[in-house]
């Protein structure tokens, strides 16, 4: 059996047993006949064009793990970010973990999806948010239909979250092969401030199959920073639908850090619904072996007087594959636009690809949109300035590379994610880079 | 085109009627209108053509039969029927003339007020033109001139009977007769065109040229032009399109193969100016056009394009650069207005070593046209240090157009360097002012603006072109300023 068909029949099981509310259902059955009808996306689809699904796909995933795991905190504590007091809210192969976790409802809620989804206090925000910005593409379709845990934060006007959110699901890896759907919904009020790191990690090297979608909505004069740390194992495959959708004044921004994983989609979406917004969108990719990433961006600027950067940089090694396809849509009310786009790729082997799709769609006249995109290598006279003052020929290269990839850590704005981030790369580029930032 | 004056301007922009839009009444042989492979036969027969030909074109049909029309471009329009196309149409004083005296006057006071003034152009540009009319050929100048230095420069239909060897040996090697949809079909159908061959080593004394035109109403036009610059020679091609105004959407599907060998040189220069449909985007031609070009060992294909017409133009000139050191590169200008749409760009396929591409696009949309620029840079994982530069600069006019950016990479080799950047911008209301505050008009400044926006891309042109070019321009643009 497809793991197309054992989703779908799955599905009723699932409904039956989880007794949602009669809103949620018919979302739910909705989205089932959505992914029933279109199916996961294949590489005829002009969106998937450079990525095939088939190698995941082929795995035979457990959808609904039975028992409940734990995990011990000193095994895990690396991944959390444990030098600064943070809320976490931790997911062991799908299922809430109350003991690693610190959730609040003090002023602001940051606690779990399948209470929001069930308790009567939090039917309005749900009527009025869930599923109101994800695309019915097939991916968020099948994620809506089994939608059920996940991350649910609440902040509402002029709050302000005194300390950053992590959320963090371990994949322990006691099904031979499993298959996570996360679903997150994050809602900021007007002038609401929030800091979110997401994380994604898998405890062995077990076939773990996450396909995750974040809503994400972003008041007036809000601001949500949200920094994606993907740092798998290679068994672990992520595709990671997050869609955003601002208000006036508001500003949002996202970054990527690619490193581990076997496969990494991440389809970031950006709807600006206001005037004088600003988006955000940076990546740094840096990965190797047979690793695939795929960066897919849309930021559709619907209202005038609004602003986008986009920032990716990838340094790809051995038989990796980078794709970045970003997606710039400029309505024709949206004049005085000011969108940015770059990417920017180093290709370290010979066997290594760069696919790379900077797209415009402009109807408006009065605005300033360009976009840039580079393949090239380590430049040979920078080395050999470094190397004629001493320094070996590994680190030398390694420094170029951190600092091609470097200004995009300039916008993070908690110093710990930076630091950290900083270690990633230096362990991902083999060397100690000898400085500390 | 060189007795042009402001004061011709001035009318045409009065008028602001498509210049062009005038109908020539000359018999003409035409077919039943549908396709099967009966039609195809009898054009093979009527043109006279050996049976390897005519089973190729056969071959082509048959491919054809099994494609489906391409979606994916940017553009909407009303699909062509097929079956209601006329395949082949010729003017009727045949056969052939030894001189121009004896070409009907009528026609030739059609070039005229075309603006190909066949002896002024032989007196004055030093151009040889090979004329296409509906499809067949009628008028070839300096053909003797050509003949000298040992270049062949004839229509197609010519070359088919008289140099079989090299037709046979380099039609469809580069755009092979299933690559596309409408390649398939022009491969079955191809009514004429224009067939070039430059020998080893030669430079060819001048630009050569040929002018299309869509008379007949409701005929397809299905043109073949084949360029082949052996060894280490060189020629510089025009192409220029007028056509008439017609109601019904006429279609245009041509394929033009380059060949140019070790060393060789080929710069195509192409102004195309269809019929774009009247104000109310009724009418206009489809344009779906193959170009393909193929560089092998330190050769260089450079395409130099300005759109301006046609209803829908679908048409991406490429390089394949397959020998080490060849150099692909790509210059373009597409303006649209009214109710038009493009999607046009290039293919830079870096196969050899130490292969060069270069592309600069410029785009201008007024009106509620659609212009797309859609490019791919491939560097496959052979092609050591390629290197590849694009640009595509947008202008909008006005917030009911478009202006879109699509370009692919494809990058396998880690000696790649490519770059590119695009641009979207408007004219700007001070760089107005400053012209109308200098006693210039707005609708000058506009031309004059957007003159200096393309002028990277008109400096390629040879200089004839450029002016026309030039005139162009400003023509299609008439009216789009609010």
């Amino acid at each position: 059996m497809s793991l197309k068909d054992k989703l779908v029949s799955s599905f009723f099981a699932f409904e039956d047993y989880i007794d949602a509310d009669s809103h949620i259902h018919e979302i739910r059955n909705k989205a089932i006949k959505t992914f029933e009808e279109t199916g996961f996306p294949t590489k005829k689809e002009e969106a998937w064009k450079y990525t095939s699904l088939n190698s995941v796909l082929k795995e035979d995933y457990c959808v609904f793990p039975k028992k409940e795991n734990s995990v011990e905190f000193k095994e895990v504590k690396k991944y959390f970010l444990h030098e600064i007091d943070t809320y976490k809210i931790v997911f062991i192969d799908g299922v809430y973990n109350s003991f690693l976790s610190e959730t609040t409802h003090d002023k602001v809620d940051v606690c779990l999806m399948s209470s929001a989804l069930s308790k009567p206090k939090y039917k309005a925000v749900i009527e009025n948010y869930f599923n109101k910005v994800a695309k019915s593409d097939s991916l968020s379709s099948l994620n809506t239909a089994f939608a059920k845990e996940g991350a649910y934060i609440f902040i509402p006007k002029h709050r302000e979250v005194e300390k950053p959110i992590e959320i963090i699901n371990f994949a322990t890896g006691n099904e031979a092969a499993l298959l996570l759907q996360p679903r997150n919904l994050i809602v900021a009020e007007e002038n609401a401030h929030v800091q979110i790191i997401e994380r994604h990690q898998s405890l062995t090297d077990n076939a773990v199959f996450t396909n995750v979608v974040s809503e994400i909505f972003a008041g007036k004069n809000s601001s949500i920073d949200f920094y994606k740390v993907q740092n798998d194992n290679h068994g672990a495959s992520l595709i990671d639908n997050t869609f955003i959708s601002q208000k006036d004044g508001s500003n949002v921004s996202v970054h990527t850090f690619s490193f581990g994983g076997k496969l990494i989609r991440n389809n970031l979406n950006f709807y600006q619904k206001g005037e004088h917004i600003n988006s955000t969108l940076k990546g740094i990719t840096i990965i190797e072996d047979k690793q695939h990433v795929d960066h897919n961006t849309l930021v559709n600027h619907i209202e005038p007087n609004c602003e986008s950067h986009q920032d990716y940089k990838g340094i790809f090694a051995e038989k990796s594959t980078g794709v970045f396809n970003g997606r710039i849509i400029v309505e024709k009310e949206a004049q005085k636009t000011d969108a940015f786009q770059q990417n920017n790729n180093i290709l370290i082997d010979d066997k290594a690809t760069i696919n790379s799709k900077p797209q415009l769609e402009i109807f408006a006249d009065d605005v300033k949109c360009s976009h840039g995109c580079t393949i090239g290598q380590l430049d040979e006279e920078a080395l050999f300035y470094l190397r004629s003052r001493g320094i070996a020929k590994k680190e030398a290269r390694a420094l170029l590379m951190y600092a091609f990839a470097s200004n995009v850590l300039d916008s993070v704005k908690i110093p710990e994610v930076k630091a950290r981030i900083t270690k990633l790369i230096a362990k991902k580029i083999g060397v100690n880079l000898g400085f500390n930032l | 085109m060189s007795k042009y004056t402001e004061d011709d301007l001035q009318k045409e922009l009065e008028t602001k009627e498509y210049k062009y839009g005038f109908y020539t009444d000359i018999k003409s042989d035409t077919f039943p209108i549908g396709l099967n492979e009966e039609v195809v036969k009898a054009i093979s027969i009527k043109k006279e053509e050996p049976e390897w030909m005519t089973k190729w074109r056969l071959e082509s049909f048959r491919y054809w039969k099994e494609m489906i029309e391409p979606e994916w471009a940017n553009v909407h329009y009303q699909k062509p029927d097929f079956q209601a196309i006329s395949y082949y149409s010729a003017p009727n004083s045949k056969p052939k003339y030894d001189s121009l005296d004896e070409v009907d006057p009528e026609l030739l006071d059609t070039f005229k007020r075309l603006g190909i003034s066949i002896d002024e152009q032989k007196k004055l540009a030093g151009v040889a033109v090979d004329i296409v009319m509906d499809s067949v050929s009628v008028a070839t100048t300096f053909k003797k001139t050509l003949a000298e230095k040992g270049i062949i420069f004839c229509s197609i239909s010519e070359a088919i009977k008289e140099h079989p060897e090299l037709v046979k040996k380099y039609l469809g090697t580069v755009v092979p007769q299933k690559d596309n949809f409408y390649a398939a079909l022009n491969s079955a159908v191809f009514s004429d065109g224009s067939f070039c061959y430059i020998p080893k080593g030669v430079k060819c004394p001048m630009e050569l040229s040929t002018y299309f035109r869509i008379n007949q109403a409701g005929t397809g036009q299905f043109e073949r032009t084949l360029v082949i610059a052996d060894e280490g020679s060189y020629v510089s091609y025009l192409e220029g399109c007028t056509a008439p105004s017609r109601d019904e959407n006429q279609l245009h599907a041509a394929v033009v193969e380059l060949i140019a060998l070790d060393n060789a040189e080929i710069k195509y220069s192409t102004v195309q100016n269809w019929y774009p449909g009247n104000k109310e985007g009724k009418g206009g031609v489809y344009n779906f056009v193959t170009k393909r070009g193929l560089c092998e060992k330190n050769a260089k294909i450079s395409w130099t394009q300005v759109e301006t017409g046609s209803a829908v133009t679908w048409k991406y000139p490429s390089c394949v650069l397959k020998g080490d050191n060849s150099i692909g590169e790509f210059y373009s200008i597409a303006v649209t207005n009214n109710f038009q749409q493009a999607d046009t760009g290039t293919k830079m396929i870096h196969l050899g070593k130490n292969t060069r591409s270069t592309i600069i696009s410029k785009g201008i949309s007024a009106g509620q046209s659609q212009n797309s620029y859609r490019g791919l840079v491939q560097i496959s994982p052979r092609a050591e240090n390629a290197r590849n530069f694009s640009q595509c600069d947008s202008l909008l006019m006005g917030n009911k157009c478009g202006a879109h950016t699509f370009p692919y990479i494809e990058a396998k080799n880690k000696t790649a360097r490519i770059e590119h950047e695009a641009t979207t911008s408007k004219i700007g209301e001070d760089q107005i002012f400053y012209c109308n505050q200098r006693g210039i008009d707005t609708e000058k400044a506009i031309a004059l603006i957007v003159n200096g926006f393309s002028k990277e891309v008109l400096n390629k042109l040879p200089m004839e072109f450029a002016v026309e070019a030039q005139k162009l321009l400003e023509i299609s643009l008439e009216g789009s300023v609010g």
